[in-house]
């Protein structure tokens, strides 16, 4: 089988021949070379941190592997100076079809709106990503990146961590400030924390193919209850860049892995669903699903992100975006608490409302995965009287779930401010920010809030006063003579805005505090909060 | 809004009956079939998930309470 890899060396670092007694000393130190850990380093460098990131193999591309990325993550990448290059790869999509046997139940379109930088949905495959994100890691001078670098010991002092690594050269040891284990499910940070990861495993197995062909099928997502080709089960069609195709079948809960997975035994079953065999197989594997997390995504100075602190059934797109997620909610905040510009009790809000998020992304891929593997015989029941009322009805349609693909999530955050004026629409504090096209120095608005510095940034609707902005704070201007021109009326509809209205957006492009008319006094509060004083 | 216990048929015995004569005739395992997709549909007709949530409560506390009685009465 074909197999994609990249492949990097191990290099011998200097904080490996110092003593024994006085190991070198760093701000951070990001374990685990996967897409959340290598974004979170590319965030935290490009936030002037110097980062160590470790990585216990040599090269990627192997493993289970994420395809579907989000919207929100290709905005998270386009501050990281790479969402182009992921988005000129990847297969763009926002259609999803849903059948029942060989009927077509239903279908729904992730962005059906125009004037929005990136689309609903890219899918690339992992390895590119991860290729992508070191290119960009080998820009930056102040990531350190250490291949074969086996974290095997974590002390825990007051003020610090000390870990011990295991190379080709033999064990070394560094002192961390703080320590962000991005090392995946099977995390072995978790483990030495002595952290739990409790949650539930599903019975049913699924076998996940990617295979090569030249296909004329649409670049859609496709869904299958029951398919004539697979009776009685679900599958999923999924298109990758360079003609691979993803296809998700569910086996039954006995299945026999070393059985199923052999490609024999995949092949007649795929011919049967592609009405050929003119197919080369890139990949072949076997899983279970699990819903899991952590209690705390935090354990004093070591905190836990993506995989490593939360794990969900793959039907949604919710695994390495909520990773992604994750880094940009740390990075802006753990670079301020290493600034010293705000409390350490900062952090505390990355645990409430990153693990306020995986218990949504939790609940929503639980109820997809009870939705495709009914556990009693009446649930199965209920389920095709969903599939039977769908032909016929609205709401039937809209109760299949084959999978309710990853949306941002809204923080309840303490902050946020709470809304002091009359909004009929826009988004709330603790909201992404949504895109509009603009016109002027920038194209839309994420555009305009990265050449505003990726920093605290107030979006202004102009009514021709100045605005009196807190210092550090960017802004974003809406019409006015020097201000963006929002030509179509999106960016005011979409943020309910009037003249005078402004937004205050945190780091992450998170809606903090939002006012129809902004006084310095009110701003100084709402960025108090925002920022962990108060 | 909150669930509505009162009677609020005019005839209740018609209602009763729809509800029976549509189960006329039918397998157990139709009549499950059945009042699944009728639970469904009037479900989905109420539009509150605070109602369907109560009904819920009510049904299975009278589950409970069936239950009850038959322990009381095997005592």
């Amino acid at each position: 089988m074909a197999q994609t890899k990249t492949q990097f060396g191990y290099r011998r670092h200097p904080d490996q021949d110092r003593r024994d007694g006085d190991p070198a000393e760093h701000a951070v130190v990001v374990v685990g070379a996967g897409p959340v850990g290598l974004s979170l380093a590319i965030d935290l460098a490009q936030r002037g941190q110097s980062v160590v990131l470790l990585d216990d193999a040599d090269r990627i591309g192997e493993g289970s592997r994420a395809i579907c990325f989000s919207k929100r993550s290709l905005e998270f990448w386009d501050r990281l100076g790479i969402g182009q290059r992921m988005v000129d790869k990847g297969v763009v999509w926002s259609v999803g079809k849903i059948f029942h046997g060989d009927h077509l139940l239903y279908q729904f379109n992730l962005l059906p709106e125009q004037g929005h930088k990136r689309p609903a949905f890219i899918n690339l495959q992992q390895f590119y990503a991860e290729a992508y994100l070191v290119d960009r890691v080998e820009e930056l001078p102040n990531i350190d990146l250490r291949w074969r670098n086996k974290v095997t010991g974590l002390e825990v002092r007051n003020d610090h961590v000390v870990l011990t690594i295991e190379t080709p050269d033999g064990p070394y040891r560094i002192g961390a400030s703080y320590l962000v284990a991005c090392d995946g499910a099977r995390s072995s940070l978790r483990q030495m924390v002595g952290a739990e990861f409790a949650g539930q495993v599903f019975e049913d197995q699924f076998l996940i193919a990617d295979v090569k062909m030249a296909a004329e099928f649409p670049t859609e997502r496709w869904f299958w209850f029951d398919p004539p080709f697979h009776a009685g089960r679900s599958a999923l069609l999924h298109k990758q860049p360079d003609d691979i195709w993803r296809i998700d079948l569910q086996l039954n809960p006995d299945a026999d892995p070393t059985v199923e997975k052999r490609p024999e035994n995949v092949r007649p079953r795929l011919a049967r669903m592609l009405g050929h065999d003119k197919f080369e197989f890139e990949w072949i594997s076997l899983y279970k699903f699990q819903c899991r997390r952590m209690e705390r995504f935090l354990h004093g100075r070591v905190m836990f992100a993506g995989d490593a602190a939360h794990q969900v059934s793959p039907f949604g797109a919710r695994g390495a975006n909520s990773g992604l997620e994750d880094a940009e909610n740390l990075a802006w905040k753990l670079d301020r608490v290493l600034r010293g510009s705000s409390p350490q009790a900062l952090l505390a809000t990355y645990h409430t409302e990153r693990s306020a998020a995986a218990d949504e992304n939790i609940r929503e891929s639980t109820r997809s995965t009870d939705f495709m593997a009914p556990v009693s015989p009446q649930e199965a029941r209920l389920r095709k009287a969903v599939l039977s009322l769908a032909k016929e009805t609205e709401f039937g349609k809209r109760m299949i779930n084959g999978g309710r693909l990853s949306v941002p999530s809204v923080y309840e955050s303490p902050l946020s401010s709470a809304d002091g004026d009359d909004w009929r629409g826009g988004p709330r504090p603790g909201t992404s920010m949504p895109d509009a096209p603009v016109a002027g120095e920038a194209a839309f608005l994420t555009e305009a809030f990265i050449k505003a510095g990726k920093r605290f940034t107030l979006l202004a609707f102009s009514n021709g006063a100045d605005i009196d902005t807190p210092e550090d704070v960017g802004v974003i201007r809406i019409g006015g003579p020097d201000g963006l021109a929002d030509p179509q009326g999106l960016a005011s509809r979409r943020y309910d805005a009037e003249p005078g209205t402004a937004y205050l957006l945190r780091p992450d492009g998170y809606v903090a505090a939002r006012f129809r008319h902004p006084t310095r006094a009110a701003l100084d509060a709402a960025l108090a909060r925002a920022t962990g004083h108060s | 809004m909150t669930l509505s216990t009162e009677s609020n048929f005019t005839k209740p015995d018609d209602a009763f009956r729809a509800v029976v004569e549509a189960h006329r005739g039918l397998s157990d395992a139709q009549s499950a079939d059945l009042d699944a997709a009728l639970v469904l549909i009037l479900a989905n007709h109420i539009g509150d998930i605070g109602v369907l949530r109560e009904a819920i409560e009510l049904a299975k506390r009278r589950m409970a309470t069936a239950d009850q009685q038959a322990q009381q009465q095997q005592q």
